[in-house]
């Protein structure tokens, strides 16, 4: 019994002794005869909270500002300098990072990862520019998302584009927004974020290749106004989905449309709706019957898309780092060493057991299996539903705006003969 | 007749969207209101994971990295060889550039009393390549560290060198611990 005391007490006595070689240095900090004074450590602090929220707070005043100037003023000269206050104060200087349009990604995180910590932020700049929409529309897209804001001061010679090819290109928006959130959900990439073709003009530093992105945008945004917003943006989908049912939304004439076409042209964006041609009942049949096929057949599209998709998902699961690294260690246990990556050499210096690491993997493998099948049968549904949406004709008699699409930019307000009744 | 009541269901239709569309953002307003965090969270990376592998260098969103050498003085040795500063192999020791190990030649030796010497960082200079950090960790106590620099780091939302780090080395804290330094740091503010 003794004896094992005394063997108990070596080891914890040689056990101390050696956490004392560890806690010293290997060289000393000497102790200065003359005096000399250590410079301090330089660790800057970050930006302070208060801060933080003050974004809030100016996202706030801002979008109140704007909805205001556009539905009570209906003044695009208002709308303009909020596009330039906007520019300046969430693009320049807080450098278009806090932006309700990476924010999908932040949110789409947090439902499925518990343990993320969603910054307050995130979930504020997510969720008030698409308050604002229900009950506004799209005022937030008007002068305050900074994205939209310097694309916006670049419309300068816009070009009307056919409506079949703005419904192909407007498919794309969809697709990118599935991927965000696949990305996200899978705790894989944030690749709005990693793709925001504005965001190193605003921090006046990025890669080449950023900054002709942005600028080959910004100039074809000359022509074809506002692509990103229109043929990129994945928060615009959700507002325009929302902005679809949205309570006051802006009207081009603010009394009764009197149709004489003046806004005709107006809308950069193309979107008005213009007023349709009489009733004819016999294409009406047809139309109905199309409309009624191609409705069917949406189901058939989702169940192919959504196999589509589950057959790539061993390519998508890729760009996930533990995935890709799994991989790599696989086929370099096959061959016979030769180059290896610095990930696995690094992986392989801390010693984590490998089988662990495959298991991971494949668990995040199997996610991208079910985020294919989700994703694929998504894209066919709104192929789908843009097929049948395209076969029929909402009879109109008046100009009005695309309660969707429209940007309430303002810019058809000032061709608008019809004055509103002074009070 | 006919076409106001089309309207009234029009409208009505509308109106079910808009109060589920507001029931669902405030149903996810207040189901991720409860798992955020106040405050604020920033980037940082480990030094005890990282292994100078240069990524931190060339994989920063800014042109020159937010990631910068920090000198922690008080674990410094202040040694006449640092491990940090002079390449292992050089011939004769003297600070000639091509003997430093630095590539922007961001290091500043001074003599401070016989035989101690002092070496601080020009953050202006360093391009956060880690070459001294892995020397010093190799032949001295460690004291030079790779950290973001956030007075210069943007904070991004998905920091773009945490997805490059082979070792895993970034994570988001608290933005009132903003620094993490490895090993014996005596003063630490
Ligand atoms: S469509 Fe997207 S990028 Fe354009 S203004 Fe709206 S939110 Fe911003
Ligand atoms: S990328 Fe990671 S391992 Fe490489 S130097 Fe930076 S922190 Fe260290
Ligand atoms: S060697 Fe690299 S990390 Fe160290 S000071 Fe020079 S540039 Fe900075
Ligand atoms: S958060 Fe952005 S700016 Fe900061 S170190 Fe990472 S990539 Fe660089």
């Amino acid at each position: 019994m003794k004896k094992h005391l005394s063997i108990v007490l070596l080891t914890l006595l040689l056990s101390v002794q050696v956490l004392n070689i560890f806690a010293q240095q290997r060289f000393p900090k000497p102790e200065f005869e003359t005096k000399y004074v250590q410079p301090v450590m330089q660790t800057p602090s970050p930006r302070s909270v208060f801060m933080e929220y003050f974004d809030v707070v100016a996202l706030i005043g801002s979008l109140s500002l704007i909805t205001w100037l556009i539905l009570k003023k209906r003044s695009r000269q208002g709308v303009f300098w909020m596009t330039i206050f906007s520019l300046v104060y969430f693009g320049f200087y807080r450098k278009g990072c806090i932006c309700a349009v990476g924010s999908l990604q932040n949110v789409t995180m947090a439902l499925f990862y518990p343990d993320y910590h969603i910054p307050i932020t995130a979930i504020a700049f997510f969720i008030i520019p698409l308050v604002f929409t229900l009950f506004y529309g799209r005022t937030f897209c008007a002068g305050i998302c900074p994205l939209g804001a310097i694309q916006d001061i670049f419309v300068l010679r816009p070009l009307p584009l056919k409506s079949w090819v703005q419904k192909v290109l407007g498919l794309i928006p969809f697709i990118y927004l599935g991927l965000a959130v696949l990305y996200s959900a899978t705790g894989t990439d944030y690749i709005v974020c990693r793709y925001d073709p504005f965001v190193g003009i605003f921090r006046h530093n990025a890669t080449f290749m950023m900054f002709a992105i942005g600028g080959i945008l910004l100039l074809i945004g000359v022509f074809i106004a506002r692509p990103y917003c229109r043929f990129l943006c994945p928060y615009g989908i959700l507002l325009n989905l929302v902005s679809r049912v949205s309570k006051n939304h802006l009207s081009i004439a603010p009394g009764k449309c009197i149709e004489c076409r003046l806004c005709e042209n107006s809308c950069p964006f193309g979107a008005i709706n213009m007023p349709t041609p009489t009733k004819n009942n016999e294409k009406r049949n047809i139309m109905v019957k199309r409309f009624a096929f191609y409705f069917l057949i949406t189901p058939f599209l989702v169940v192919l898309g959504g196999w589509t998709g589950s057959r790539f998902h061993e390519n998508l699961a890729n760009v996930n780092p533990k995935v890709k690294l799994a991989n790599e260690l696989l086929i370099s246990n096959v061959k016979e060493p030769g180059k290896v990556s610095l990930e696995i050499t690094t992986f392989k210096s801390t010693g984590k057991p490998i089988d662990k690491l495959y298991t991971e993997a494949a668990a995040i493998v199997q996610k991208f299996y079910i985020g294919g099948w989700i994703l694929g049968g998504f894209l066919g549904l709104v192929f789908g539903l843009t097929l049948a949406s395209l076969s029929i004709i909402q009879y109109r008699t008046d100009y009005t705006t695309n309660k969707g699409s429209c940007y309430s930019c303002a810019r058809c307000v000032d061709f608008c003969p019809v004055k509103a009744e002074v009070k | 007749m006919e076409d106001k009541k089309k309207y009234n269901r029009r409208d009505f239709i509308n109106s079910s969207f808009r109060v589920g569309i507001a029931l669902g953002l405030t149903g996810i307003g207040v189901a991720l209101t409860r798992r955020a965090i106040a405050g604020k969270s920033v980037w940082q990376l480990d030094p005890s994971k990282c292994v100078q592998c240069g990524r931190c260098a060339t994989s920063c969103v800014l042109e020159t990295s937010a990631v910068k050498c920090t000198h922690v003085y008080d674990m410094c040795g202040y040694c006449d060889l640092c491990g940090g500063y002079l390449r292992p192999d050089t011939k004769d020791l003297n600070t000639a550039a091509e003997n430093q190990l630095c590539p922007t030649s961001a290091i500043v030796r001074k003599f401070v009393e016989e035989p101690f010497f002092e070496y601080q960082i020009i953050e202006e200079l360093c391009i956060g390549c880690g070459k001294c950090v892995k020397g010093c960790g190799a032949f001295g106590n460690g004291s030079l560290q790779l950290q973001i620099n956030h007075k210069l780091c943007v904070n991004c939302n998905q920091c773009a060198i945490a997805r490059a780090c082979p070792a895993d080395a970034f994570s988001r804290v608290s933005a009132s611990e903003a620094y993490l330094f490895k090993g014996f740091v005596k003063g630490k503010k």
